[in-house]
């Protein structure tokens, strides 16, 4: 009964060609509109490379900041009915040292775009350039992580913030810039908004949302850091609102993420605005074969309504 | 999903001067060589391998660091959180096997030892330890066959590390399947001591995890992650990770020697 898929093998060759799964988000190229969401297993070049073979259209990096950091003790994850709830607490191993992740991934072929962070704007502009140096087609800022105290992820819960380190960063980099944007907000729409003044030229959303699960025998927060971020299957309906609500206010493209795990999930977030997918959660349960079985379901669905491409499907369900 | 289940531990048994099992009801299955992520309240999180299977079951866990020095002063009736079983399991495959473990790691194969035993196999086994008083589930062993003792400072059977022990016992001895668990470059020696043989071997690789399930790459071994394609590697999958027997990774995820 605990038995997990060990879907690493997937082939996304048997998927149908009728339908061009084909998109780009600002200039950056997928054979398929999946990606793997930041924060799953992407610290290692190695991983990565791994789940690109396995069938993702790209990955994205862990968040890396300017220095190493081990994040949270544990316990950092709890998986729950409702899905999967961490405060892993942003480790990664500083911008310096991620150079041979992000090369040996990119050496592997694998699109990468590098999710970065940092305490303010010049932190992220500076993690960004080096990022972008090391060949990354394009920059995620996660502005966002509902968990992580002091840094640019908590400070970045008001528009203005969001303007000033989307500017900085664009100032910084020459590739797609991408700020990934919290769900934990009053109206995720005025944040995107401010994303585009500041030269965004895509939005990523959503984040997870804050959330906590208490032990009953213990009369205590499972995670060591006692609340966290709430991703997987209850936050889909919240996440394909909030980018409905982005499609309305802004002209760049979007990426949808949130309790993805079948290519209709995933369509439901194309048709709500998205031009592309992130999945995340549901590789616990399915392996990384889900890049190939969501592709793959994306072409079925597609096909059956009559619709050529991914692109066509694009905010159709605006009307 | 695979929800934490938090339970009251049942009994406690000192095993060496730093070494205790837990023991505990939990309605979860659970294979030889497989590990549960352990939550010791307020304190830390770690993967932990099954030493008793059954629907008793126990960990069998060395005080090492600040978590395990705190679980270490548990009573029985108090609790702690387990998920699991995760992991690959050790292949029953043999009929003559050869068991190398050294320190704790002999918590990782004992319930291998006591299966192959099961199903009629005979099973030699290189217990090594510190000295005499570390050492681990001697008399377990010995009870599915036949234990040989190895102490780094000779105060109990053979004088010197598990391997050169292991050696001898594999040109002494026919045996068609290795296993081995402990201190990576002890089980680097014992991996290469195999093929040079001929044998097949798997060995359970130890690492620093988060998740236990395959998403926070915290685990990485080479492309390959200890909580979902191990944490039981055979020998030719060994010979291809370069971090084998050299590099493991630190918590920020920072490529460090082992």
């Amino acid at each position: 009964m605990f038995a997990r898929p060990k879907a690493f093998s997937a082939s996304i060759d048997s998927v149908r060609r009728m339908v061009d799964l084909r998109t780009d988000v600002a200039g950056v190229l997928l054979r398929n509109p999946t990606m793997l969401a930041s924060g799953f297993l992407d610290e290692t070049g190695g991983s990565m490379a791994r789940v690109y073979q396995a069938g993702a259209g790209a990955v994205v990096t862990k968040s890396i900041g300017p220095e190493p950091r081990e994040g949270y003790p544990n316990p950092t994850i709890v998986e729950l009915d409702a899905g999967l709830l961490n405060a892993v607490g942003l480790p990664n191993p500083g911008i310096v040292e991620y150079e041979h992740e992000v090369k040996k991934a990119l050496g592997a072929g694998a699109v990468v775009i590098g999710s970065v962070f940092g305490k303010d704007a010049a932190e992220y502009a500076n993690v960004a350039a080096k990022m972008a140096d090391y060949g990354v087609a394009a920059v995620e800022l996660n502005l966002s992580c509902p968990h992580a105290k002091g840094l640019g992820t908590e400070i970045a819960q008001n528009e203005d913030a969001v303007l000033e380190f989307t500017k900085a960063v664009k100032d910084a980099v020459d590739v797609p810039v991408f700020p990934k944007l919290s769900p934990n907000v009053q109206d995720i729409a005025t944040f995107a908004v401010a994303a585009e003044k500041g030269g965004a030229d895509g939005i990523v959303a959503i984040n997870t949302l804050k959330a906590m699960a208490i032990s009953p025998e213990l009369k205590m927060p499972f995670l060591a850091n006692r609340f966290g971020g709430l991703s997987g299957p209850a936050i889909r309906p919240i996440g394909v609102r909030a980018v409905y609500d982005i499609y309305e206010k802004v002209e760049i493209p979007i990426v949808g993420v949130g309790g993805i795990g079948s290519g209709r999930d995933a369509l439901e977030y194309v048709m709500a605005g998205a031009c592309a997918v992130q999945v995340g959660t549901a590789i616990i349960s399915k392996g990384l074969g889900i890049f190939g079985e969501i592709t793959k379901e994306i072409a079925s669905l597609l096909e059956d309504i009559g619709m050529k491409s991914v692109r066509e499907a694009v905010g159709v369900a605006h009307g | 999903m695979a929800r934490i289940e938090v339970v009251p531990l049942l009994e406690i048994v000192r095993e060496t001067r730093d070494t205790v099992t837990y023991r505990f009801r939990a309605d979860i299955g659970g294979l030889p060589g497989q590990f549960l992520m352990v939550w010791i309240p307020r304190y830390d999180e770690l993967p932990m391998a099954l030493s008793y299977l059954g629907p008793v079951k126990g960990i069998t866990v060395r005080d090492y660091g600040d978590a395990t020095h705190v679980f270490a002063e548990f009573r029985p009736g108090d609790r702690i959180g387990v998920r699991g079983p995760y992991g690959n399991a050790f292949r029953l495959a043999g009929e003559r096997v050869l068991v190398v473990a050294g320190g704790s790691g002999m918590a990782s194969v004992i319930a291998a030892i006591e299966a192959f035993a099961q199903q009629g196999a005979h099973v030699t086994t290189a217990i090594g330890a510190r000295t005499a008083e570390d050492l681990l589930f001697v008399d377990r062993a010995n009870a599915s066959g036949e234990a040989h003792v190895a102490t780094d400072d000779g105060s109990r059977g053979f004088h010197g590390f598990a391997p050169a022990l292991a050696e001898t016992l594999m040109d002494r001895k026919k045996f068609d399947q290795v296993l081995t668990c402990g201190p990576e470059r002890m089980m680097k020696a014992v991996v290469d001591a195999a093929a040079k043989r001929n044998l097949p071997v798997q060995a359970s690789i130890e690492r620093y995890m988060k998740c236990g399930i395959g998403i926070c790459d915290a685990c990485a071994f080479d492309g390959q992650l200890v909580c979902l394609d191990g944490s039981i590697f055979t020998g030719e999958q060994l010979a291809g990770i370069e971090d084998f027997g050299h590099f493991r990774r630190d918590k920020s995820g920072r490529r460090i020697p082992v």
